[in-house]
């Protein structure tokens, strides 16, 4: 494959090395994080407690597919969720927890480079769809939270990953590269509906 | 209905495949998409993780993606055929899939919260059925994420803002206005489902249909074939992008249908659909056996 120049992001996340990212840079990230989609978020926000520590922490928006092989969870397919619906959540939750890094996909606005900011935190963008391939970059389950509660999709999966490929998207100094991706797109957008060329039959 | 067990079988094994293995024509369209941007962009990085993740899914005979979606067939039954059985049969099917692995649980109780384990539920999945003069059956299988639906788009003509009139100019301004609005978030590059007229839900429900569709096919009305060709050059045009990172490949088809409409009403129903296009089909006898593969 022709790659892209990669940075590494190990565990802990430590600041120096997220701040030093910068939006369109290609990461790989290592080591623990945290799954967290909708009622996780929701939870954290209302003020409930976190059952781990989150400081420093990554959380990533992704329901993962799991089974359980005698004793053990087994990771079926595991990509990211669309991270636009935690965009309310996030600010208060990137504060009180001290969360460092976000793993998701989609486009997130204002209030998440907002977040970024303030709390020196990235938001990286992961390949949607591509469950097979981010699944291998789980090298290990580590623990489950909530999964009675929220059921397994929604719970909070403890995963250690290698090598998990992903794009800054925002960066900690609030850069945003699919913002200028989506201005670009308006600006042409505009140009293609003016109405010197419309669509007649 | 007779032959429980077999009708279980085959449809097991279309929502297995239909989960694990991207139809042909989707996966040539993202070869062909790749070629087209540039070595060592985002763009291509994207394109070639979709490749290789499609390969990893058929030879682990693993799900493509852990958003299995909503899952949406599509009955052509003889004449007189028993389709309570036939939902019966699909329902165990699904159970069966979901405790192995394939489908995700991915059915929530909408008032409590509560999620299903097998998913199997009120509404899901949903079934389509239409009679047909012939003695086998005619299954196809939607597998249709919740990334991809949440950007799907409802318009009602005149619509001001956009400068669309009730014509196809104004239809190709909707269209444009979904793919702008809808970025990289529905997992592009995504495929279009558009219809023109119908009502609130059957506009939705043609526009979804044009999925069943192979990709590199035209409209047979001519005006409309136009029309996508317009729409696919206009998409690329706008540089959004694989994931909405950048590039040249944010659609890899739009398919658009018609259907009559009262006076008063003018929508544009779009829908989206993502790359992992999960879309098979297959004939069956009218015993349950499998004859072959529709996609």
């Amino acid at each position: 494959m022709a790659l892209l120049k990669a940075r590494r992001l190990d565990y802990p996340f430590i600041s120096e090395q997220v701040e030093a990212l910068r939006a369109g840079q290609f990461v790989l990230v290592s080591g623990l994080v945290y799954t967290a989609r909708d009622r996780i978020h929701k939870h954290l926000f209302d003020g409930g407690k976190s059952p781990v520590d989150l400081k420093n922490a990554a959380l990533y928006h992704c329901g993962p597919v799991v089974i359980r092989k005698d004793s053990d969870w087994v990771v079926r397919a595991a990509g990211p969720t669309t991270s636009l619906r935690e965009e309310p959540y996030l600010p208060r939750i990137v504060k009180e927890h001290g969360i460092r890094v976000i793993m998701g996909k989609g486009s997130m606005g204002k209030v998440t480079e907002g977040a970024c900011k303030a709390g020196g935190c990235v938001y990286l963008h992961a390949v949607g769809g591509a469950a097979q391939v981010l699944a291998e970059k789980v090298v290990a389950v580590k623990g489950l939270y909530f999964g009675e509660e929220f059921g397994l999709a929604e719970a909070m999966w403890v995963l250690e990953l290698k090598d998990f490929p992903a794009i800054v998207a925002i960066d900690s100094k609030g850069h945003n590269l699919l913002r200028r991706v989506k201005s670009a797109s308006l600006r042409m957008g505009r140009k293609l509906m003016k109405s010197s060329d419309p669509f007649i039959p | 209905m007779k032959n429980h067990v077999q009708w279980e079988s085959s449809l097991f094994e279309l929502i297995r495949r239909t989960s694990v293995d991207l139809p042909c024509d989707i996966e040539q369209g993202l070869r062909r998409a790749c070629k087209t941007e540039k070595k060592a962009s985002r763009a291509r990085w994207v394109m070639e993780t979709l490749l290789e993740n499609v390969q990893k899914a058929r030879d682990l005979d693993a799900p493509l993606c852990q958003d299995t979606g909503s899952l949406i067939f599509y009955f052509q039954v003889p004449v007189g055929f028993d389709t309570n059985a036939l939902v019966s049969a699909t329902r165990l099917a699904v159970a069966r899939a979901t405790r192995l692995g394939y489908l995700r649980q991915n059915t929530i109780d909408s008032v409590s919260g509560a999620a299903c384990q097998t998913n199997v539920a009120y509404g899901a999945p949903t079934f389509y059925f239409e009679q047909c003069a012939r003695g086998t059956v005619d299954v196809r299988l939607l597998m249709k994420g919740g990334g991809c639906e949440n950007v799907g788009r409802q318009y009602s003509l005149p619509d001001e803002s956009l400068g669309a009139g009730r014509d196809l100019e104004g239809v190709r301004r909707c269209v444009l206005d979904a793919v702008i609005s809808a970025q990289g978030n529905g997992c592009a590059p995504g495929i279009l489902g558009v219809c023109i007229g119908g009502d609130r839900a059957t506009g939705y429900e043609c526009s979804k249909s044009q999925f069943l569709r192979k990709l590199d096919d035209k409209s047979p009305v001519k005006i409309l074939a136009r029309l996508e060709d317009r729409l696919m050059k206009e998409a690329k045009a706008l540089e959004i992008g694989p994931m909405g990172l950048g590039g040249n490949t944010a659609l890899l088809g739009v398919k658009i249908g018609s259907m009559s409409r009262v006076p008063a009403s003018f929508f544009v129903t779009v829908s989206y659909m993502c790359w992992a296009f999960r879309r098979r089909g297959a004939l069956l006898t009218a015993r349950g056996g499998f004859q072959k593969w529709l996609y």
